[in-house]
């Protein structure tokens, strides 16, 4: 029984983890939009013409 | 003329940040991501802003901007240069309060997620445990852990819940919230208890469980209002409110209507909307009132006379100086009946609150008995209120709680596809029992413009070319000839002949479009005055040729007469009450077939005759636009105006409507009687589902897996059952989508 000791603090603290992680969203604003953040995964404008990071099927 | 500042101070709000200016503007014409791109690019390579972020679900932009760099005014003209128009938020409407109550709504959600998914995996390990091998001490750690999870989530998440029960319970009355407080304390109390005395059920899951479901309906009906409400304020601002105001030493400046001060003075130019309430200084004019009072005649305006909000200037340039509304006043009787008929407007008892003014006490009672019958039956107090706790637990308010907000989210949305946005929740079930259905004219039943009657009887290239040359005329009869120009760029070099109409000389021949006396054009005017007495003309000449009259009338809405047929088709009683003369009226009335209608009514008639109509214990639907419409819309059980209605009507108006059509209004009550119809199969599922769950808690045979299993299978039931409120055809099948109208 002693696993469960490590086992139900380690599931609270991840499931804690996750209520502070949705908090945080919250509060900064990352709910407001959620068809404009749908879009905005799609946009490659963050990608500049000569960037190196630009993934090989963008490249010419 | 048009050499004047728009003045956007009033809603430009200092930022967060330092010496940076904030706006927030509503933008028509977004359609898809693609905008948003061509937006936020657009505008940020501007200098000077910092910030271009468009809310693509509320088609809003927020604007950030260095004032020493740039200007509103500079920015709002990119916008349009893109293609977007756009009109700035008062600030102060911006809808803070109910984006402060979502956020709060949706961590308590979170918080009640949390907490019933950790004492969920504990409560299965103990239901597991003690049909194996679960040594007490392990049972007594699990529960004292739920309950240090469920008793401060249960304090926080449940607040709303909490709160709306004391106000009910304070003021005499049982809503919902009632039984789901006592519930929810009573179960966690109960819990702890039995932690205490190492027994081996807890409720801790049930409580939290029930708090994560309703919470989840909670939020979904807050945010679908919230959506539909934003939406509205939209359009608000896209009308454009503003007003001209002269400054002391002559000058023009254009603020919004909100910021204009009694005592200023309104340049109003001809075929401009009035924004204000005023005394006519200087100028003369006519106005046509038919928003205000549904009158379509035009009525001569001078200096001294009273003008209204939202009458349209037909005539020469007015200047107003802005008053209250005075004693007497036309306002000022539509301010007091407005406000009696508020005042009187009954407490409309909400079907979930009937539900819970017949449940609770009836749950209640049947927990007391089972309480005191088990403890006389003599095996003790305390487990006589084990019994007598599962018992409350057991017909948990879960599905009942969650029946008729689930119908009302389902309805709202599929009523916001036909393009009719609800002010009120409850006001689908007050639609729902409407069976008569009282109609405005002007506006309402009619377009909200004129248009040409006898279209089918000119040569199309006359009316090409008149309603060409109209384009460069602001009167409003022009307006109704120009929606014939199409495509056409206005001619050059038109000029203005004040009071009489306009001309232009294009290849040596002159061209002119105004009074009939303007274009010699009597004959031909009494010829046409006689075939359509109510209309006003417009005459139009080309050279030497024989002049052409137009007659200007209400047109009705395009699918006016198929809603009256189809409103009568679901049994409603369909009445005219206008404002407007009688032969107007009549004329209307006899071309839809409804022989109920009266005409002249003033606003006190109006209210009148609704609650006569609601005396002989009809329910009625009230239909209009106009400011004389504001009392009996609503005095009335329930009321949809369109779009394009006043301020004041809108306001008191459950649900507004958009777009040319008048289907709308048969959607809504098609969308409402099913919706109302699954509310109450809803709540006869809860009730059927009581009447196997009590007795079986009554026996003592519930235990918190029977419990838990119950409160989720029953919740599911009603959640799917609403969905049906989307399904199936409503109103005349020729539904807008509201998002592109």
């Amino acid at each position: 029984m002693n696993i469960l000791l490590l086992t139900i603090p380690v599931a609270l603290a991840l499931g804690l983890f996750f209520l502070i992680a949705f908090l945080w969203a919250l509060r900064t604003g990352q709910f407001e939009d959620l068809d404009g953040a749908a879009h905005r995964v799609l946009l490659d404008d963050d990608v500049g013409e000569d960037d190196e990071n630009k993934p090989d099927f963008l490249k010419d | 003329m048009n050499a004047h500042a728009r003045d956007w101070s009033a809603f430009v709000t200092p930022s967060r940040e330092e010496g940076v200016c904030r706006l927030d503007l509503a933008v028509e014409g977004i359609t898809c991501a693609a905008c948003m791109v061509q937006i936020e690019k657009g505008l940020g390579a501007q200098p000077g802003v910092s910030k271009a972020r468009l809310n693509l679900t509320s088609h809003r932009l927020a604007l950030e901007w260095r004032p020493d760099e740039t200007d509103a005014g500079t920015v709002i003209d990119v916008l349009e240069s893109l293609g977007y128009r756009a009109h700035p938020f008062d600030p102060g409407r911006v809808d803070e309060v109910e984006k402060v109550e979502s956020q709060k709504l949706l961590r308590a959600l979170a918080v009640a997620a949390f907490s019933s998914m950790n004492i969920m995996l504990l409560s299965v390990s103990v239901w597991a445990g003690n049909a194996s091998d679960i040594t007490s001490e392990t049972r007594d750690l699990f529960h004292w852990i739920s309950a240090l999870l469920a008793l401060p989530a249960a304090a926080y998440s449940g607040q709303t819940f909490y709160r709306s029960a004391y106000h009910a319970l304070r003021t005499g009355r049982l809503n919902m919230d009632v039984p789901i407080t006592i519930g929810v304390t009573l179960a966690l109390a109960l819990s702890v208890m039995e932690t205490f005395n190492h027994a081996d059920h807890a409720y801790y899951e049930s409580a939290m469980m029930l708090l994560f479901f309703l919470l989840i309906g909670r939020w979904l009906d807050h945010n679908m209002r919230r959506r539909t409400r934003s939406f509205a304020e939209n359009l608000m601002a896209l009308r454009a409110e503003s007003a001209l105001v002269i400054e002391p030493d002559g000058s023009l400046r254009e603020i919004p209507v909100s910021r204009v001060a009694e005592g200023d003075r309104v340049l109003i130019r001809p075929g401009e909307r009035v924004s204000v309430d005023g005394i006519v200084e200087d100028g003369n004019s006519e106005i046509d009132q038919s928003l205000v009072t549904g009158e379509t005649l035009m009525v001569a305006t001078g200096p001294g006379t009273s003008v209204y909000a939202g009458t349209l200037n037909a005539g020469g340039q007015l200047v107003v100086r802005v008053s209250a509304a005075g004693k007497g006043t036309l306002l000022d009787d539509v301010n007091r009946l407005l406000d009696n008929a508020l005042q009187a407007k009954s407490r409309y008892m909400h079907l979930a609150d009937r539900a819970a003014a017949l449940y609770a006490p009836l749950v209640h009672g049947a927990a007391a008995l089972s309480f005191a019958g088990w403890w006389l039956a003599g095996i003790g107090w305390q487990p006589a209120l084990v019994i007598a706790i599962s018992v409350l637990i057991i017909t948990c308010p879960c599905a009942l709680g969650l029946a008729i907000p689930a119908v009302q989210v389902v309805a709202s949305g599929t009523l916001f596809r036909h393009g009719i946005l609800l002010n009120s929740g409850d006001g689908i079930e007050r639609m729902a029992r409407a069976n008569t259905v009282v109609f405005d004219k002007t506006g309402t039943l009619t377009a909200p413009e004129p248009a040409i009657a006898n279209a089918a009887d000119c040569p199309p290239g006359t009316l090409a070319a008149a309603a060409r040359l109209a384009l460069s005329s602001r009167h409003p009869l022009a307006a109704a000839l120009a929606h014939h120009a199409g495509r056409a760029e206005p001619f050059a070099g038109v000029e203005e002949v004040a009071g009489e109409g306009v001309r232009v000389v294009i290849d040596g021949t002159e061209l002119r479009l105004g009074s009939p006396a303007f274009c010699a054009a009597e004959a031909e005017a009494r010829a046409i005055a006689e075939r359509y007495p109510l209309a006003s003309l417009v005459a139009w000449r080309a050279g030497e040729r024989s002049p052409m009259v137009f007659a200007v009338d209400q047109s009705l809405r395009p699918d006016a007469a198929a809603v009256v047929a189809a409103l009568r088709e679901r049994g409603l009683a369909v009445e005219i009450l206008s404002g407007d003369r009688e032969e107007s009226v009549a004329s209307i009335a006899a071309a839809l077939g409804v022989s109920e209608w009266r005409a002249a009514q003033r606003p006190a008639d109006k209210i009148a005759h609704v609650e006569a109509l609601r005396a002989a214990g009809r329910s009625v639907l009230m239909v209009g636009d106009g400011l004389n419409d504001a009392p009996s819309l609503a005095a009335a059980d329930v009321s949809i105006s369109p779009v394009t209605a006043v301020h004041v009507s809108q306001a008191a108006a459950d649900c507004v409507f958009l777009g040319e059509r008048l289907g709308p209004v048969v959607a809504a009550i098609d969308v409402s009687r099913r919706a109302h119809r699954i509310m109450r199969e809803n709540l006869w599922f809860a009730a059927l589902y009581n009447t196997i769950a009590v007795p079986l808690a009554v026996a003592g045979l519930v235990t918190p897996l029977i419990a838990a299993a119950a409160m989720s299978g029953s919740s599911i039931v009603v959640t799917l059952n609403a969905w049906r409120a989307r399904l199936g055809r409503a109103g005349l099948g020729d539904d807008v989508d509201s998002r592109q109208a």
